[in-house]
């Protein structure tokens, strides 16, 4: 290579060294970028909800209700003469909190079975037609016929959502499981005389992470729309609780008169989503370029 | 003839594995299942007779193959609300549900499939990059809330549709359709997104194939390249998808009747949960798994249609 060639690239790292590495990184991954910040947003509502909050979320003002937005009341009132700026704030902490707890239940659950399933023929076969038949219930009705037999609160909301997304991590992790299982490493740590148990702890479910976080992402965003569809079909977390679910499912008989109790928490949710499943989307792409380019 | 067996064969696993663990939900779940078959307001007789008649005092396999073989007599078993046979109770609910179904499927394909193949085909530029857009979108919002909103916009404000309701086909043809329009397009979004994305994908992967390099430098026309070579190829991954896309659009109608008091099972599931009704709820678990385990059979047994590599 000539010498003008290699002054010209010299003069390109030395831009780039100057850019912070945080900008070159967001410049990389702008997806991942802006729904990390949007899902810090609401992370940082939830949290700080007491100190943002107008009125208390569950106090009822009778001579107050479905009133429009003021500067007393910022998004207005629901039927019950509740704040719904502040039940909304609130509400962030419910649907987070499902979100991520059904991603964490789900996860850890799929990570036994599927690696159960991936390691073990005899029990493959069963563990596999069992999620078969659990696919086969549309998702919704199978929460459904679970709240409807349990004591409804918010842990139970968790077991009941979570159940249904069990097969899909399941398949994922026996499907890893399968082709780790035949890496030289696997067989070298295995012909060292490392027993099957350690073997899984310190080399199969580390290889299994990256794949399982985005799922779990995807996971989490879409278990907050579940919980409120339960709310909302009345077999969700009890009515007690300010969830965006919760609220928007009272609001549905005031709906003509009030659209807002539906609007503002719906936005509080859509965006909510929005938010974990760009975190998601942008995950995937900076982890495994190679899903990446297909999707 | 070998493969259509086996394939029929195939849905009985599934189908036993679904009543299993409905007949287990009931009978692992806290509380003694009489009383929750029997509802909130069964004296103490009626649940004796309900434990009688089921006979749950006797043991667990037993018991599960009594009331599978009612099952596979059509007995579904018997509303606590009503008292009605919940067989007879899904069937009088079935055809706003079928009826959403089917248009919504039509709806979602007819757009998705031709959405997902220019995006493919433009792929990177403003086009498929709003097609990509509106998918997340599609997927970060609450069917419901889709819903009233374009009731809001539709209905309330222009009044170009009914605010809500279900007309039968034998009232009319533009009637039935004016109470659908809105419940399919809301139900509809999140399966199109869905289907929008696989036919993208699949589309890419068949267009970046030697074989449609050929035929471009043959120079066939652009119509031609994509609808014969590329689409004929890209079927298979894109009927699978709509199929087992049926779960999340039954999920979608359910939610979507409750939005616009459509008197089908999706109503049907939320007045049972309101009454507590166990066995109803039970026999339209039952019913939607069957329906989309069949479902699933035909768009298997249709792949000969689409790729003729596949013989039965």
């Amino acid at each position: 290579m000539d010498t003008p060639m290699i002054a010209l690239l010299e003069q390109r790292l030395e831009r780039l060294r100057k850019q912070p590495r945080a900008i070159r990184f967001a410049a990389r991954n702008p997806v991942l970028v802006a729904g990390a910040f949007l899902l810090l947003g609401m992370l940082a509502l939830a949290v700080f909800a007491p100190w943002i909050a107008s009125h208390d979320p569950t106090e009822m003002n009778v001579v107050e209700r479905l009133k429009p937005p003021s500067a007393e009341f910022l998004l207005g009132t629901d039927a019950l003469g509740r704040d719904i700026f502040s039940r909304t704030l609130y509400g962030a902490r419910v649907s987070l909190l499902v979100g991520v707890s059904v991603a964490m239940f789900s996860a850890l659950i799929g990570i036994f079975v599927g690696t159960v399933a991936g390691f073990s023929r005899l029990a493959d076969k069963l563990i596999m037609r069992v999620m078969d038949g659990m696919m086969a219930i549309p998702g919704i009705l199978l929460a459904v016929a679970l709240m409807t037999l349990i004591h409804a609160s918010v842990a139970t909301v968790v077991i009941a959502i979570a159940l249904p997304e069990i097969p899909r991590v399941v398949r994922l992790v026996r499907s890893l499981v399968l082709t780790i299982r035949e890496q030289p490493y696997i067989q070298a740590a295995q012909a060292t005389g490392t027993r099957l148990p350690l073997v899984l702890i310190r080399h199969v479910i580390p290889n299994l992470m990256t794949p399982l976080i985005v799922q779990a992402s995807f996971i989490w965003a879409s278990a907050m729309i579940f919980e409120a569809y339960l709310s909302f079909l009345g077999a969700g977390t009890p009515p007690e609780v300010p969830s965006w679910g919760n609220m928007m499912a009272e609001g549905r008989s005031v709906v003509q008169l009030a659209f807002g109790i539906i609007l503002y928490p719906g936005i509080a949710l859509g965006l909510t989503v929005l938010a974990v499943n760009l975190v998601g989307d942008g995950l995937r792409d900076l982890l495994d370029p190679r899903i990446a380019r297909k999707l | 003839m070998n493969y259509l067996l086996k394939r029929l064969l195939a849905v009985i696993p599934v189908l036993a594995v679904v009543a299993v663990i409905v007949f287990l939900l009931l009978h692992l779940a806290p509380g003694d299942p009489a009383v929750i078959i029997g509802g909130d307001t069964a004296s103490a007789e009626d649940i004796e007779r309900i434990r009688e008649t089921l006979g749950l005092n006797r043991p667990l396999p037993e018991q599960f193959f009594h009331w599978v073989g009612q099952i596979l007599q059509g007995n579904l078993g018997t509303s606590v609300f009503t008292g009605m046979p919940v067989a007879e109770m899904i069937m009088q609910r079935v055809e706003p549900t079928l009826w959403i179904s089917a248009l919504t499927m039509l709806f979602a394909v007819v757009f998705a499939v031709p959405m997902g193949i220019v995006a493919a085909w433009k792929a990177g530029t403003w086009f498929d990059r709003a097609i990509s857009g509106l998918a997340v979108a599609a997927f970060s919002l609450p069917v419901f809330v889709i819903g009233y909103g374009l009731v809001y916009g539709f209905s309330t404000r222009l009044g170009w549709f009914p605010v809500q309701g279900f007309k039968s086909l034998s009232d009319g043809f533009v009637p039935f359709i004016r109470h659908l329009a809105l419940p399919v397009i809301s139900g509809g979004l999140i399966y199109m997104a869905l289907l929008a994305r696989m036919t993208r994908s699949t589309m890419l992967e068949v267009l970046g194939e030697d074989y449609i390099r050929t035929a471009r430098a043959k120079g066939l026309s652009k119509r031609r390249l994509l609808l014969r070579h590329a689409l004929k190829n890209a079927a298979v991954p894109i009927v699978t998808t709509i199929g087992l896309g049926i779960a999340m659009l039954l999920s979608g109608v359910i939610v979507t009747e409750s939005v616009f008091a459509i008197p089908g099972i999706g109503r049907l599931t939320v007045d049972s949960i309101l009454r507590r009704d166990y066995p109803v709820i039970q026999g339209i678990v039952l019913v939607t798994a069957t329906a989309y385990v069949v479902i699933n059979l035909v768009t298997d047994l249709l792949y000969g249609l689409f790729d003729p590599r596949i013989r039965y």
